[in-house]
């Protein structure tokens, strides 16, 4: 496969959420706002890229029988760093991801990708697979969070959208609007995904 | 600690805030496994049991080995040698997240052994849905939630992870009857598997809504 396609396969065709069902905890529990849908995504983007590299580069090193505790230790690592950074400089997007930040950990996009892609390719092509799964991963966040903010509260990115007269249906900021928002949304790529063959 | 309030933390997790349904935790095996009620039914003893055993596990990991206290193992086996030392000295709750992965996988794998010697037939309803429950993030969150977020005692701590279990278990039965069901609608060709499901468990969601009205 080309190496650009090792990134844009991440976005639609083998998109993480739509397409392989991977990391649906984090869909849905985040995105009651865009903001806290976008934080989300750039986290998991910065783990996904640095374990696939790391793991791309040890992947020769580490035994196969104990390659799965090693890989959970790197990602978590990284989970780690994410977590103080944001805590630090995003004390209120951190306020608002909650026990979802450390969960990365046991996100199965990124476990996934470490077993699946990178412990069985090149630095370089585990990288762009790291950051096109990432992106597709964020776009997805970023989608079902305009959706929910846009219907559950009339505003986006915490700027108000309509007038005084709207009366933002509440049930999409709360937990059954995001199964809805992701049924719709996942029923919408299917179709999407015939009509283009 | 009262009971009054275990009672309460109980119901909380069982109903009110339904790992699944409001948390959003462990939905990887709540859609893989609910397509056929036995399988379900294995799966959330297997949660249940490992739930359990995982909140009480990580609380003593985060009280006596992580936390900057004066009953903190590791400032104690120091302070043996020099009695200079202090506790803030061994603040370790910034390793929480890594601690607790380690210790989760390595005690599935444990239980897993453990079942194995002790009681096969145990083994083979739990057996092949061991595995999978490192990779639960409900375990975890519930770990992170009773230490980090909600500063549980360790009754508590286990009262909720126990009953987290039986909240998972509920809704995983109550989604794979309606799912066997589901096999003989009629569904349109772009909604059907995932989709549907998603829709099903949102109106499961819906309906536990509900009980947030409940008061004690």
């Amino acid at each position: 496969m080309k190496l650009g396609g090792e990134f844009t396969k991440g976005l639609l065709k083998e998109n993480p959420v739509l397409v392989l069902a991977l990391g649906l905890c984090p869909t849905l529990a985040v995105t009651n706002t865009m903001v806290n849908g976008i934080g989300m995504g750039i986290a998991a983007t910065f783990v996904l890229v640095c374990s696939n590299l790391v793991i791309s580069l040890i992947k020769n090193l580490v035994p196969n029988r104990i390659r799965i505790p090693v890989f959970i230790t790197v990602i978590a690592t990284f989970v780690t760093v994410v977590k103080l950074v944001m805590a630090g400089y995003f004390p209120g997007l951190s306020k608002a991801l909650g026990i979802f930040i450390p969960l990365i950990v046991v996100n199965c996009i990124i476990l996934g990708r470490a077993e699946g892609f990178a412990s069985k390719n090149n630095v370089l092509r585990s990288l762009l697979d790291g950051l096109g799964m990432g992106v597709g991963f964020m776009l997805i966040l970023i989608i079902i969070g305009a959706v929910r903010e846009i219907l559950g509260a009339g505003t986006i990115l915490g700027h108000p959208l309509f007038g005084e007269s709207f009366k933002p249906a509440l049930l999409m900021i709360l937990p059954p609007g995001g199964f809805f928002s992701i049924a719709i949304l996942i029923g919408l790529s299917n179709l999407l995904q015939k009509r283009l063959e | 600690m009262d009971f009054g309030n275990i009672m309460l933390i109980a119901v909380s997790a069982i109903l009110v805030n339904n790992i699944v349904l409001a948390k959003f935790l462990g939905l990887c095996p709540f859609l893989g496994v609910s397509k056929k009620l036995d399988a379900s039914l294995g799966m959330g003893m297997a949660v249940i049991f490992v739930m359990t055993l995982a909140s009480a596990v990580t609380w003593i990991i985060y009280e006596y080995f992580l936390l900057p206290i004066p009953k903190n193992f590791i400032f104690r086996f120091f302070h043996l040698f020099d009695p200079s030392v202090t506790p803030s000295m061994f603040d370790l709750a910034y390793l929480e997240t890594i601690a607790f992965i380690l210790v989760i996988a390595s005690l599935v794998q444990l239980v897993e052994m453990v079942v194995q010697r002790i009681s096969p037939p145990l083994y083979e309803a739990l057996g092949i849905y061991l595995p999978l429950i490192t990779t639960n993030c409900a375990i975890l969150g519930v770990a992170e939630l009773n230490t980090m977020t909600n500063h549980y005692s360790f009754i508590a701590s286990v009262v909720h992870g126990f009953s987290a279990g039986i909240g998972f278990t509920l809704a995983l039965i109550l989604m794979s009857g309606i799912r066997e069901k589901l096999e003989l609608a009629d569904v349109p060709p772009s909604l059907k598997g995932l989709p549907i499901a998603f829709m099903v468990a949102g109106l499961m969601s819906l309906a536990f809504l509900g009980f947030s009205g409940l008061k004690f």
